[in-house]
């Protein structure tokens, strides 16, 4: 294990699998010698050449179009857009191509792309690039959603995208590119999609989550520990396809569930995870009705205080489990 | 001066005054009074000093991330000093000349870039559309206004700006391809500053003009000299008079340099030689507007030192008066977000108000 940043964590992942596969290409705007909106392609050009690390026209739509067409011959190409946001110019190709190539061949056809978003807020850059958009994708059969929180698992999750045969939507935090985290160095590692991750166990509540929520979550589960409340705080990694078991076996032990995202709440993948929880044998076991924390209804504001309001904070968070437990 | 003229293919471009301030080309030069030229030249001072102070504030930490438009003023400014009033004006992000010259208020602009949406909260007469992010798809939106000024009879044009690097989305196309197919008043302006961030002009499309797209949507096409004032008033007002006249868009392409960074989170030494920039900065266009000034014995040395100071006041002052005093409070995006306040956020808003009123005061 090495000490790295999230961002040197999906670059070693690149890395390592554009070297053992010549088929990998990375296509996206300024990721050549500019390394990249967040440089996370850093370097990557001089190890790979124009070939492999193509600077793009700012084309979303052909940008994820073209790695679907390179796709289906067996390329491997992996997209990396400036911000989440631009991915809606290009929906069509993601959405109506993309994803439903495999099936609309009749499943002769693999369509084995990634497509990398940073996503979220916190950089003070407005409305038009901070969203969280997962849930449109979730919407989509025949993609996969990953949404990485720690360095290894970006790196881990990353490389099992790449060599996944589906198209694989893979949102990264913007916030989360400096934080830094143990990770795996031998270049075989890998962690499979959709699989959840219980990255603390407890045994008052289970708390769900996913991406930059999970380091809010984690310390304010720490803090309660100190009031004797124990909480469980479930990583999902991967939200399509969804580890439903591991939310159920946590609520069936906890009785109590909370979900909190970055998202807004109003069409939120919260809304997803509570319906599993509600249509499961746990159930049964609920001692309370189950709390979703997520981001207000509106646009992410410029300003950077409100911007921090407009999203779950440690403090909602906190609220969130006391209300869960009438306190 | 006719579009006809500057067959883009052939790559002629468009000029009247060449970079030493002379000017070359005496049919098409334009009639401004000195006022009208002083006027000009002081709101090229400004939109600098502005671009600069901001600069600054974004460096000491006082401003959020900011792109200046140096060295692209006279684009900027030569093209929207060509609209009336009620005429429209469509940005991409970096627009402060024309945002100036069409009459937004300095207070609007800081406020914008100090990250409160009132900033785009224009005044009842200044039609200016608020700044848009993802890139050429406001080209759209100004065909839609045109388009919206035919059906409504009125008689009002629309100019519009993306960079280089827009015309590579596809909305830039359609775009085009709408507002001559409805014969939209809207005049699209290409502001070529050879870069889109770290991507050059000559890898963002293999054509080897801009402004030659236009033909594909059989409309007029030009390349003008984006460092000269004057040829972009000229051929901005032709354009308008022809969108008046019922003869629908035009596409110019201005030939310019960004001489400052993408945006305060650039870096431009990855991408481009300090040669380049230098060599840019003698064709500067407002060293050249000045000179011009200077030979014809318009302006003169007090003045321009005179001018300066009070410019310099102006965005001083106007900065002291929203800095620190410009937060907006979060109730407001709840309210303003719809025409009226639906149940969904009404809660929201009462469940954030009792939250912060219950003591667990928030330091978020
Ligand atoms: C749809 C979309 N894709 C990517 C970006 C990221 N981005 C912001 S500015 C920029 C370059 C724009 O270049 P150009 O159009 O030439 O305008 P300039 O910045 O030079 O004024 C890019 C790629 C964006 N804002 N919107």
């Amino acid at each position: 294990m090495k000490e790295m940043t999230y961002s040197e964590a999906i670059r070693l992942a690149m890395t390592e699998e554009m070297r053992k596969d010549e088929n990998i290409f990375i296509i996206g705007e300024d990721i050549g010698i500019y390394g990249g909106t967040f440089g996370v392609t850093k370097g990557m050009i001089d190890e790979f050449g124009e070939e492999r690390i193509k600077d793009a026209p700012i084309s979303e739509a052909a940008i994820v179009g073209a790695a679907a067409g390179a796709a289906v011959t067996g390329m491997r190409p992996i997209v990396e857009l400036p911000f989440l946001d631009f991915i809606t110019i290009g929906m069509d190709a993601l959405v109506n191509q993309a994803a439903k190539m495999r099936y609309m061949f009749g499943g002769n056809e693999k369509v084995p792309m990634v497509v990398r978003l940073p996503g979220g807020s916190g950089t003070g850059a407005a409305a038009q690039h901070s969203q969280n958009l997962e849930a449109w994708f979730c919407h989509v059969p025949g993609l996969k959603v990953v949404a990485p929180s720690t360095p290894n698992d970006a790196k881990g999750l990353l490389k099992s995208s790449i060599r996944d045969d589906n198209p694989v939507v893979f949102i990264e935090s913007k916030l989360l590119y400096n934080t830094t985290g143990m990770v795996e160095e031998d270049p075989e590692f890998t962690i499979p999609l959709g699989k959840a991750d219980i990255k603390l166990e407890g045994s008052d509540i289970s708390l769900i989550t996913y991406g930059r929520m999970l380091k809010k979550a984690l310390i304010v589960a720490k803090e309660l520990a100190k009031e004797n409340i124990y909480i469980e705080v479930i990583d999902l990694r991967t939200l399509a396809p969804l580890d439903k078991d591991t939310i159920i076996q946590s609520v069936k032990k906890t009785g109590r569930a909370i979900i909190v995202h970055e998202a807004v709440k109003t069409g939120g993948f919260g809304g997803e995870i509570v319906a599993t929880i509600a249509e499961s044998d746990a159930f049964d076991f609920l001692k309370a009705p189950i709390i979703r924390i997520a981001g207000v209804d509106i646009p992410i504001p410029h300003n950077k205080e409100l911007e921090k309001a407009a999203v779950p904070s440690e403090k909602d968070i906190k609220a969130g489990i006391y209300r869960l437990l009438n306190k | 001066m006719k579009f006809e003229d500057y067959n883009p293919l052939e790559e002629k471009v468009f000029k009247i005054m060449d970079k030493k301030g002379k000017i070359i080309n005496t049919d098409d030069m334009p009639n401004f009074t000195n006022d009208q030229l002083l006027y000009l030249y002081r709101t090229m001072l400004l939109s600098r000093t502005m671009d600069e102070k901001q600069l600054s504030y974004q460096r000491q930490g006082r401003m959020l991330t900011y792109a200046p438009n140096i060295g692209q003023e006279a684009t900027q400014i030569g093209s929207a000093y060509a609209l009336e009033k009620e005429d429209w004006i469509v940005p991409s992000f970096r627009e402060l000349g024309a945002w100036l010259i069409h009459g937004v208020p300095l207070k609007n602009i800081f406020l914008y870039w100090y990250g409160n949406e009132w900033g785009s909260h224009m005044p009842e007469d200044v039609k200016v559309l608020p700044v848009s992010v993802p890139i050429s798809t406001q080209l759209q939106h100004a065909t839609g206004i045109g388009m919206a000024n035919n059906i409504k009879k009125e008689n009002n044009v629309v100019l519009t700006y993306t960079g280089d690097g827009g015309t590579s989305g596809g909305e830039f196309h359609e775009a085009l391809n709408f507002a001559g197919v409805f014969k939209a008043p809207t005049i699209f302006v290409i502001q070529n500053n050879q870069y889109a961030i770290s991507v050059p002009r000559i890898e963002q499309t293999a054509s080897k003009t801009l402004a030659q797209k236009a033909i594909a949507y059989g409309i007029p096409g030009i390349q003008v000299d984006g460092n000269d004032i004057f040829a972009m008033y000229v051929a901005t007002k032709e354009a308008a008079d022809r969108a008046r006249r019922g003869e629908g868009p035009t596409l110019i392409e201005a030939i310019t340099y960004r001489l400052a960074a993408h945006t305060t989170s650039d870096d431009p030494t990855k991408y481009r030689e300090d040669a380049e920039v230098e060599e840019w900065k003698t064709r500067d266009p407002i060293l050249r507007f000045k000179t011009y000034l200077e030979n014809k014995g318009i302006l003169t040395k007090e003045w321009d030192e005179k001018m300066k100071k009070e410019v310099e006041n102006e965005i001083t002052s106007t900065f002291e008066e929203i800095e620190g005093k410009a937060d907006t409070k979060i109730e407001e995006i709840f309210m303003y977000h719809y025409e009226t306040m639906p149940p969904i956020l009404e809660e929201q808003l009462k469940e954030y108000k009792d939250f912060l009123e219950g003591g667990k005061n928030n330091d978020k």
